[in-house]
């Protein structure tokens, strides 16, 4: 299978304090991977060099080599706006902007200068219908997203990634602060966006790699413990180390 | 056993915390109730837009009231953009280290400067340096100097208090950092710039030391023409009306009419202040 994302020895620093040390994966076209492990693993942290969101803090360092369809993602030669616009990230907690349902899936397209006018009430309605968020509000369109439930707000996030048409969305624990109903709606969502798109997904939950995932990667300490087919790692690890921690004897 | 009991001590600490509130209320309507007693008498639109006559003891105060708005305008233009663009700096570019905490703890110190140095800086910089004169222009500066520090500060907090989420989300979608800036933090944060900016516009309104050097006059027939000119300004002229007229019993009635002029005019400012807040404001958040 080919691969979407290469990752070739990722190391990150905050300062002196090493957070990576030296991470290697594949990661396949259209499937969806997992990250697991303990807090403080580095698995969030990973997922965010993916997408350059370390940019942004002063003191993070990140080196090695991460490839989006053979080509380089990292260094100062390239535009990380452009690198975001390929490679979405929905959050933990859903964060909308105040501003109307129709307005938040629209801004992408608008400040990535994407659609015409005529095309933009295309875009939010298809990436709303691929949410399954159309039926329930195309009638309040105008509405404030803030008025939304917990998972409604996290579907319409997804949703205003996908409608600027990246190729991966990386997804950082995005059902932690949901109830189980809208839990099982977006994994419902993640399974059947996989057919469009490549997902990495970091979770807590393992039932939820179970469930989703095609691959999954067990992290510890900011290393990759091993990264297999998902039912490999959770009935048949190869190391010690994932085996205690899939089977919840960790610690 | 114990003296008094915890839901006693607890009804005691409500009781005094009540008994407090309505104090400072007390005297606040206290002095808008003799302000609006002793002034209402002379307002009339013939005192707002007549000028002064028969050495002030009669007439109104429309060159006043137009010196302290083209004055409180100035300051506006200045200090706004000014002290919108330092805050931005400040809480969305610049570097956490000591130079920033230097420069923000100085900015916040500016704020406790009595006045009237800024009045001789105004003189200084302003009247003199630049050769602006005494006007319009120099006195709306200097104000706009005094003002500045409670603008960048409110503009700074209110910044602060935009979510985190808003910037990664809108970085996640491409935007750059100034873009997200623009379209995801500002808008969340106009509430809060705003809400500063009017209450130290409207403090600068009815400032008297900062314009004493650098443009205010006692006594002018007409309402500035240019930005170059001298000016009447309503707290001068209250404070010559109070203290410096030659019948001051006389024209007393008439610094009540001025003062509760002031007292409209920054209520104004302030009733904008809430629309605008009201506005721009989410209607829910989590």
């Amino acid at each position: 299978m080919e691969n979407k994302i290469e990752l070739r020895d990722i190391k990150l620093r905050f300062g002196s304090k090493e957070v990576l040390k030296g991470i290697n994966m594949d990661i396949p076209k259209n499937s969806v991977v997992a990250l697991i492990g303990p807090s403080g693993c580095g698995k969030s942290s990973l997922l965010r060099s993916i997408n350059r969101m370390h940019d942004m803090t002063t003191n993070a360092h990140v080196t090695g080599s991460i490839k989006l369809d053979g080509k380089e993602v990292l260094g100062n030669d390239v535009e990380p706006t452009l690198v975001r616009r390929k490679i979405g990230m929905v959050f933990q907690r859903p964060n909308p902007f105040p501003k109307s349902i129709f307005n938040n899936i629209a801004y992408g397209l608008k400040i990535n200068e994407m659609a015409k006018n005529g095309e933009v009430k295309k875009i939010v309605e298809s990436s709303l219908r691929d949410c399954y968020l159309w039926d329930e509000l195309s009638d309040n369109l105008n509405r404030s997203a803030m008025e939304m439930s917990g998972g409604q707000q996290q579907r319409l996030c997804i949703a205003r990634t996908i409608a600027v048409k990246p190729e991966v969305i990386l997804m950082d624990e995005p059902c932690s602060a949901l109830d189980p109903i809208s839990t099982a709606k977006i994994e419902e969502l993640i399974i059947r966006l996989k057919e469009h798109y490549t997902i990495v997904i970091v979770t807590h939950n393992m039932q939820q790699a179970i469930r989703t995932a095609d691959y999954t990667g067990f992290m510890y300490l900011g290393e990759l413990i091993e990264f297999d087919k998902t039912e490999k790692i959770f009935n048949n690890p190869k190391e010690e180390l994932t085996k205690r921690y899939v089977e919840g004897n960790f610690g | 056993m114990k003296l008094i009991n915890k839901k006693t001590s607890a009804l005691l600490g409500i009781r005094f915390l009540g008994f407090c509130t309505i104090l400072v209320v007390a005297f606040i309507l206290l002095v808008l109730a003799d302000i609006t007693y002793k002034g209402a008498g002379v307002l009339s639109w013939d005192f707002i837009f007549s000028i002064p006559r028969k050495g002030m003891t009669e007439g109104g105060i429309y060159p006043a009231i137009a010196g302290t708005t083209m004055v409180t305008i100035i300051t506006a233009i200045f200090s706004i953009p000014v002290g919108i663009a330092t805050a931005i700096y400040l809480n969305e570019y610049a570097k956490d280290n000591f130079l920033t905490n230097i420069l923000r703890a100085s900015i916040r110190n500016l704020a406790s400067i009595p006045s009237i140095i800024y009045g001789l800086f105004g003189v200084a910089l302003f009247v003199e340096a630049l050769h602006l004169g005494s006007s319009v222009v120099s006195s709306g500066l200097t104000l706009g100097l005094m003002t500045l520090p409670y603008i960048v500060t409110s503009a700074e907090e209110a910044l602060r208090s935009v979510p985190h989420s808003y910037r990664e989300g809108a970085l996640a979608l491409g935007a750059t950092k100034w873009e997200a800036i623009q379209t995801a933090v500002l808008p969340s944060a106009i509430p809060g710039i705003t809400t500063g900016s009017i209450l130290g516009l409207s403090r600068a309104a009815g400032e008297t030391a900062p314009i004493l050097f650098t443009g205010v006059t006692f006594y002018l027939r007409f309402p500035p023409d240019t930005l170059d000119s001298e000016f009447m300004a309503l707290p001068y002229h209250l404070y010559i009306l109070s203290t410096q007229h030659h019948a001051i019993e006389q024209v007393r009635p008439l610094a009540y009419g001025t003062a509760l002029v002031l007292i409209l005019l920054i209520v104004v400012l302030n009733i904008i202040a809430f629309i605008i807040r009201h506005k721009y404001t989410p209607k829910t958040s989590r």
